[in-house]
């Protein structure tokens, strides 16, 4: 695999992957900003509403004949929160042209459709339609108030909310209900030239086509990106402690069969100088994998829940446990978890555990290059911080992470929220009410 | 015994196929250029089949054993855990219980013949006791209560419901927390014996591996011996017609959720299968897909948004057919599917239409094989209904509109659908 990265325009980017082993390729183009709840819906929306028309094809129903009629390429909107970084833009998947009849190619016409969505869309007086952008405001809100029908990520995301209450991190990546309900047209025309103008632009490629291919295709459609001055002060505040002295604690309730337990930390004092590869294997071993600590205790020595792992984001500096438990069991599994974080933090843990989260971590880097989806998300994250080296460079370093590292992360972390979703309360019964 | 070697020219790929002494089917995808490795050993048997006649005995077992059973087949006799002993080689370990099939499986990138020895081993040994199968009940309960809270597979099943009398399919899964507390080690060795055995199973493998190795160790870790296969009854014969046309459920979700379904009568298993499955697929995309009038139309109307999906699934001799999403008025939106379905079988479908997506087929088929644990699962799923899914894009390009014109006007007739909704319960 050759990797490439280029600034191909003013704060254009150009990541190149060229890889013969994939059937299919893809093309990513990301827009950058800082995540806020000013802004945070509008930049969401704007893909949704670029995906309804392009100039030369004005709604859906063309729009989408167009990709059948390139093979199935598929073009859709995705929005991501890096850290404190929201990027925004359009995923596109389409067949390399080896694989179709002599003479057939798409890669040219699906690299131009895609920036067609981005550049051209269709207007009327230099504004974009109002039913567009109405419309898919609706669904843009229908997509962030669906969060909480998956009772499991809707934990995780209401403790990051209450644990990050006063920093832009709360703020979803579709943004919030009430900012995204005063969207009107004319506002979102205007915050999308600004945003063309002005935010940092990552495109990622990888397919069988040559840099200099690539490139030379995308000059000439970028040609009418307008730039300005690019915001290049965007960047994640990582809080390296807690709060408050103790942990806060959030009870929610609904009409659930199961309590959803998140616990959230302050990964700490370790985010100086971050040890990414420490980090994986500390995550690893404590609740990242079925080997981990908490699979073991928490689920196949006690029983008490069917998942119990844990999460890590790297870029904002957090740890998050959760846990989907009987309310009953509530402490026992609040215990545990603790327990098992601090057994960690005494080095309580065995040369075959080190070894076993090292081996799990160093797979999945290494699996990372065998999936064009695996590859656009790990390099628009590194992107995002400017680092550059590969998933390989990284397995090499995770092989030299020591149990001394592993124990230094979990002395650094720092709990911060303690989340709960449970059943409604029954009003009759005040012993009902959960301590946690 | 051999591997031999068949080509598929429109993807590019090669697939080897064998038949290991045991009666084991074996599928190898070499994978060149690429770090990871997948196998998939895989039975048939799932959580509809709970009736069934060995050696002239009949069982009738508890719901929820097939998915049980998988949940404790990685407890080995020396006290070691499956799980445990392929995460330590750096394997990612898992398994599933669908309706009709039971897949343990692995990915890795480094130790791959010893990962795929410990897969066939593990699979192979059971091993329960009072107390290990007591102590999987708090877990599989937990797990039971994660699906009550999931609206998707609530509704899903209130479809389903709707449509079938008695057929197993209606139950899930899982089981209740009820119907796993009757299980017991007997009833798991006895469906081990039964459905476990090499004959009536499949391994698939992915990777940078060579097929005649692949055999080799599936022969040396695999008894040799050929067992009989059990016969599973599913009760009598559903009829075309849903039990009934509408239910309302209530749970917490942000907008309303809707599932319309139908019944269909699955061809025999084979080719005949394959080629319904794919019309009734291509169909429903030309009925109801991205490019199609009836979704643009609606899509613009607000009645569906981008969750909308619509397709067909057959399993354990039965077919379904179902298009579903969010919207505030899934009336609404079953009266213009109606309205659709008979212009369409006056009209017939748009000839453009039907070449763009049949074109656009090309690039879902190379699309589908990027991802090899999707492949293996489907090349597993696909054997045990004797076909193989290589062979899609080839009989995906010989359907004609006439047999997605009658596939729509037979299987959507109003009378055969049924409609579930999932409101938002208010707070």
């Amino acid at each position: 695999m050759e990797y490439s990265r280029t600034e191909i325009r003013p704060g254009v980017w150009l990541t190149h992957l060229r890889e013969d082993k994939f059937k299919t390729a893809c093309f990513s183009v990301s827009l950058l900003s800082q995540l806020n709840r000013e802004t945070a819906s509008m930049n969401a929306l704007i893909p949704f509403v670029l995906r309804r028309g392009t100039s030369a094809f004005p709604d859906m129903e063309t729009l989408s004949a167009r990709m059948e009629e390139l093979y199935g390429t598929v073009i859709e909107p995705i929005i991501r929160r890096i850290g404190e970084i929201q990027c925004c833009g359009f995923y596109a998947s389409f067949p390399e042209d080896d694989f179709l009849p002599q003479g057939e190619g798409v890669l040219k016409d699906a690299l131009e459709l895609t920036l067609d969505l981005l550049l051209s869309p269709v207007t009327r007086g230099g504004l974009l339609l109002p039913a567009y952008v109405e419309s898919e405001r609706d669904k843009l809100l229908d997509l962030i108030s669906a969060r909480m029908n998956n009772k499991r990520s809707y934990a995780v995301l209401r403790c990051i909310e209450e644990m990050c209450c006063c920093e832009d991190f709360a703020v979803g990546r579709y943004g919030d209900e009430e900012s995204c309900r005063s969207i009107n047209y004319k506002k979102l025309s205007r915050h999308y030239r600004t945003l063309l103008q002005t935010s940092p632009i990552e495109l990622f490629y990888c397919g069988r086509a040559s840099l200099r291919e690539v490139k030379a295709l995308l000059r000439d459609h970028l040609s009418t990106l307008p730039r300005g001055e690019i915001d290049m002060e965007i960047g994640t505040e990582i809080r390296m402690n807690a709060l408050e002295a103790e942990p806060r604690s959030t009870v929610e309730e609904m009409d659930v069969s199961q309590t959803n337990l998140v616990i959230g930390w302050r990964l700490g004092e370790c985010m100086e100088d971050p040890d990414f590869a420490a980090l994986y294997v500390f995550n690893d071993l404590f609740g990242g994998s079925p080997s981990s600590k908490l699979f073991l205790n928490v689920r196949e020595k006690l029983s008490l829940c069917y998942y119990a792992s844990s999460i890590i984001d790297i870029r904002k500096g957090l740890l998050l446990v959760s846990s989907g438990i009987q309310l009953a069991n509530l402490d026992a599994a609040k215990a545990e978890i603790f327990a098992q974080l601090d057994a960690v933090c005494r080095g309580d843990f065995s040369e075959d555990e080190l070894q076993t989260a090292k081996a799990g971590v160093i797979s999945d880097l290494r699996s990372i290059p065998d999936s064009q989806g695996a590859l656009e998300s790990f390099y628009l994250s590194q992107a995002v911080v400017g680092a550059d080296y590969s998933p390989t460079d990284l397995a090499a370093l995770v092989n030299e992470v020591t149990a001394a590292q592993v124990i230094a992360i979990a002395k650094s972390v720092e709990c911060d929220q303690i989340y709960l979703l449970k059943q409604e309360s029954d009003p009759e019964d005040e012993h009902d009410d959960a301590e946690i | 015994m051999t591997m031999q070697k068949f080509d598929y020219p429109a993807t590019g790929d090669v697939l080897y196929s064998g038949t290991a002494a045991s009666g084991l089917r074996i599928r190898v995808l070499p994978k060149k250029g690429f770090s990871g490795f997948y196998a998939v050993f895989a039975t048939d048997y799932g959580g509809t089949y709970r009736r069934f006649t060995l050696d002239g005995t009949a069982y009738d077992t508890p719901a929820g054993v097939a998915h049980y059973l998988e949940h404790k087949m990685f407890d080995l006799p020396d006290g070691d855990n499956a799980l445990t002993l392929l995460t330590q080689n750096g394997a990612d370990p898992n398994a599933f219980t669908s309706s009709d099939v039971t897949a343990y499986y692995f990915h890795c990138t480094r130790l791959f013949e010893e990962n795929l020895r410990l897969l066939l081993h593990f699979v192979s040994t059971p091993y329960f006791t009072e107390e290990t199968v007591r102590k999987e009940q708090g877990i599989i309960g937990q797990e039971i209560h994660m699906g009550e809270d999931n609206p998707g597979t609530a509704n899903y099943y209130s479809l389903l419901k709707l449509l079938y009398r008695h057929h197993p399919i209606r139950e899930k899964v899982i089981g209740t927390v009820e119907s796993i507390a009757e299980i017991t080690p007997e009833i798991l060795y006895a469906c081990h014996a039964a459905f476990y055995t090499p004959a009536n199973m499949v391994l698939c493998v992915a990777g940078d591996v060579d097929p005649e190795r692949v055999l080799a160790i599936a022969e040396e870790e695999l008894s040799s011996e050929e067992k009989p296969v059990p016969v599973v009854s599913f009760g009598e014969e559903e009829d075309l017609l849903p039990v009934g046309s509408r239910n309302v459920l209530e749970m917490p979700v942000s907008t309303p959720q809707f599932l319309i379904g139908a019944k269909l009568q699955p061809a025999e298993k084979g080719p005949a299968l394959f080629r319904q499955q794919l019309t009734a697929s291509l169909a429903m995309r030309l009925l109801a897909g991205a490019s199609s009038p009836f979704y643009n139309r609606l899509y613009e109307a607000g009645l569906l948004n981008r969750s909308f999906d619509a397709d067909a699934d057959f399993s354990t001799g039965v077919g379904t057919v179902i298009l579903g999403g969010e919207s505030r008025d899934p009336d609404a939106v079953l009266s213009a599917l109606n309205e659709e379905v008979a212009r369409i079988g006056k009209v017939g479908l748009d000839n453009a239409l039907f070449e763009r997506t049949k074109r656009a087929g090309i690039g879902s088929a190379l699309r589908g094989m990027e991802d090899f644990d999707d492949v293996c699962v489907s090349l597993a799923l696909d054997e045990f209904d004797g076909f193989c899914y290589l062979d899609y894009p080839a009989v995906m390009a010989s359907i004609e509109k006439s047999e997605c014109e009658a596939f729509l006007r037979d299987a959507l007739r109003p009378e055969r659908l049924a409609l579930s909704i999932l409101a938002a319960k208010k707070e």
